[in-house]
């Protein structure tokens, strides 16, 4: 970090990411609903369209099948899509095309074709926007062998990870979130190449009683949880996982080797979780050091609900948080 | 195979004989054990790809579904190649990690061999947009069977190509069966070509059992479209003489539609119409079937003699370094 640091939007940062991707490589172009003339459903894509024209930001119909295919073919020839989902609860509409055709292709082509694709866009709950619009998608797309997924929370994070996505010869998935696109954060200057590579976690919060790992929407609440639990003198370590796939098993271990308790706060349902996984590895491969079982804070395993304060009971948040760490704390 | 431009119809006749032995010989290799999963044959329909081939250049991209032996040899991928591939052998075109419904050779602009129907119409899509992006004059064919044509993926991509208008031949090759399910029982127009015109893109019927038919009509569509860019259809009318795939007995039709198809046979008929016009002797012929079966016993010989793929390689074609 340097002393030069300034505090943009995680969606500038995306915005200044995608910029930069498209002014460095003419390989790289960007598709989606409303990208181009719109500016992107989220601005996202902001003045992309003013700057880099029709050719490489690219208005579609609604056809996340098509578009998504379309990116996965435009990848086998060496362009490098970068696929926009205007949220990724959308992205089932092309759950074909991302978990069959581009992860496959390299094993079933025997090496011959690599999909150098980026499969981006909102993810996880928002506010109020139901069942259909609300899914965590992460847990889904981990599962699938090709596939590489990272869930940025900060607005470094987020530049630094899509940079290094769309440079990656291989599909990767970030999964933005909505409710972080206005949230600041301090970054490096423009003029500094901002790379963070995938797979690697970075401690949010440095801590001693009990490490706290979360990802995307949930780094936010357990920053704040560690502040007010400071006060009741238990001292949290928040472990940001950055990436789900690859997994930085490493960072995770030894936060865990220092603190001896685990909590993990995840955004999306509890069967089948990112935190089931974590939770086994951690358990697999460092059982002697917990002094308490793990727990886990995740969604409420129902669809979503519309009715905002049965949607509050569904997430992970701050009481569940706070009670699910002094469990583990026995305090 | 020679270029394009020098792609006679003899050697045009060898190629459909090639790929007639090669997948008998599949079969038989199939019925022995030799050859693991789904093997889907192409007998019958060999004037198609033939055809399509004989009309475009070599530089142009070709994609198929997974009826797609034939289409890997018509774009020069060596009968060793396929036949290692349907054995799962590392001389394999896809290294023996793909299998019969997954035949990959970038070398010769063959993107597949798709097993989900429907699903790589949309990768066509990608194929020509990337020639467009970088201004090349390449075209993309697509080939696909009357069973994809009511899949979403069908008509999201056609309607992508026509509003982009994308340098692409999307090539319905209606066998009559989506499997077991006849053309009339699965979709609701009475010819399959008029799909095309729901998107605006201009269409037309061919004979499949004709390989000249197929070759002069793809041949005036790629002259129109390196012309002034767009994109076309041709609904090719054709026949699978086997099942739908090796443990289909195909009881769901007639052996008098079997029999009606088969004295139409493509290969019958090119030879026929060389020999009438003195272009082929019937010494040739038998000295092209007799090259085309021992190209393919020759392959089941490689085939066996070549290695597995390496398990210590497993964990190497899942990502790209």
């Amino acid at each position: 970090m340097t002393s030069e640091m300034r505090e943009i939007t995680y969606r500038q940062a995306l915005n200044e990411a995608l910029a930069e991707e498209l002014e460095r490589d003419p390989n790289v172009f960007l598709m989606g609903e409303e990208v181009a003339e719109y500016n992107g459903a989220y601005k996202v894509s902001q003045g992309l369209l003013e700057r880099f024209g029709p050719k490489r930001i690219i208005d579609t119909p609604i056809s996340e099948n098509g578009f998504a295919g379309l990116g996965v073919g435009a990848a086998m020839v060496g362009l490098r899509p970068i696929i926009e989902f205007m949220t990724f609860s959308f992205s089932f509409v092309a759950f074909d095309q991302v978990v069959n055709n581009a992860p496959n292709m390299f094993t079933m082509s025997g090496g011959q074709f690599n999909i150098p694709i980026t499969f981006r866009g909102p993810n996880g709950p928002a506010h109020q926007l139901g069942a259909t619009h609300s899914h965590a998608t992460e847990c889904l797309y981990a599962n699938v062998p090709g596939l590489k997924v990272c869930a940025p929370a900060t607005p470094r994070d987020a530049k630094g990870l899509l940079k290094t996505a769309v440079r990656d010869n291989n599909p990767v998935l970030v999964l933005e979130s909505e409710l972080l696109y206005s949230s600041k954060g301090m970054i490096e200057p423009a003029e500094i190449e901002l790379l963070i590579p995938l797979g690697q976690a970075e401690i949010k919060r440095e801590g001693s009683d009990v490490t706290v790992i979360c990802y995307a929407q949930t780094v936010p609440l357990a920053l704040t949880v560690a502040q007010q639990l400071e006060e009741e003198e238990i001292s949290v370590e928040v472990l940001d996982l950055r990436s789900i796939k690859p997994l930085d098993e490493r960072a995770i271990y030894s936060s865990v080797a220092k603190t001896h308790r685990v909590v993990i706060v995840e955004q999306d349902r509890p069967f089948c979780g990112v935190g089931a996984e974590v939770c086994y590895r951690i358990q697999k491969n460092i059982f002697d050091q917990l002094d308490a079982p793990i727990a886990r804070v995740s969604q409420e395993d129902v669809p979503m609900p519309y009715n905002e304060r049965l949607e509050h009971a569904v997430l992970p948040n701050a009481e569940k948080l706070i009670a699910a760490v002094k469990k583990v704390c026995y305090a | 195979m020679p270029p394009a431009e020098q792609r006679d119809e003899v050697e045009m006749l060898w190629l459909m004989l090639l790929i007639r032995r090669f997948e008998e010989r599949a079969s038989q290799q199939y019925q022995a054990q030799k050859i693991g999963g789904f093997c889907h044959l192409y007998i019958g329909q060999e004037a198609v790809v033939t055809g399509a081939i004989a009309a475009i250049r070599d530089d142009d991209y070709l994609i198929t579904a997974y009826r797609d032996h034939a289409h890997a040899l018509a774009r020069g991928t060596t009968a060793n190649a396929c036949m290692a591939e349907l054995f799962g052998k590392e001389t394999g075109c896809a290294r023996g990690l793909g299998g019969s419904m997954h035949f990959f050779d970038k070398a010769h602009h063959m993107y597949g061999g798709h097993a989900i129907v429907g699903a790589h119409v949309p990768l066509a899509c990608g194929l020509a947009f990337a020639c467009t992006y970088r201004n090349e004059d390449r075209l993309t064919l697509c080939f696909f069977g009357d069973g994809a044509i009511n899949q979403g993926a069908f008509h999201e991509a056609l309607n992508l190509a026509a509003l982009y208008k994308l340098p692409i031949i999307f090539i319905c090759e209606n066998n009559l069966f989506a499997m077991g399910t006849s053309v009339e029982r699965s979709t609701s127009l009475k010819e399959i070509v008029d799909r095309a015109e729901g998107y605006d893109i201009p269409a037309a019927v061919v004979d499949g059992m004709n390989f000249r038919e197929v070759r002069d009509k793809i041949a005036e569509t790629v002259a129109s479209i390196r012309k002034d860019q767009h994109s076309a259809f041709i609904e090719a009318r054709t026949y699978r003489y086997r099942g739908h795939s090796m443990s289909d007995p195909a009881s769901y039709r007639t052996k008098e539609q079997l029999e009606k198809y088969r004295l139409d046979d493509p290969i019958t008929r090119l030879r026929a119409q060389l020999t009438r016009e003195g272009k082929l002797t019937n010494e040739k012929f038998d000295e092209l079937d007799k090259r085309a079966k021992e190209t393919a016993l020759a392959s089941v010989k490689f085939a066996e003699e070549s290695p597995e793929p390496l398990l210590e390689k497993l964990y190497n074609y899942t990502y790209a370094p």
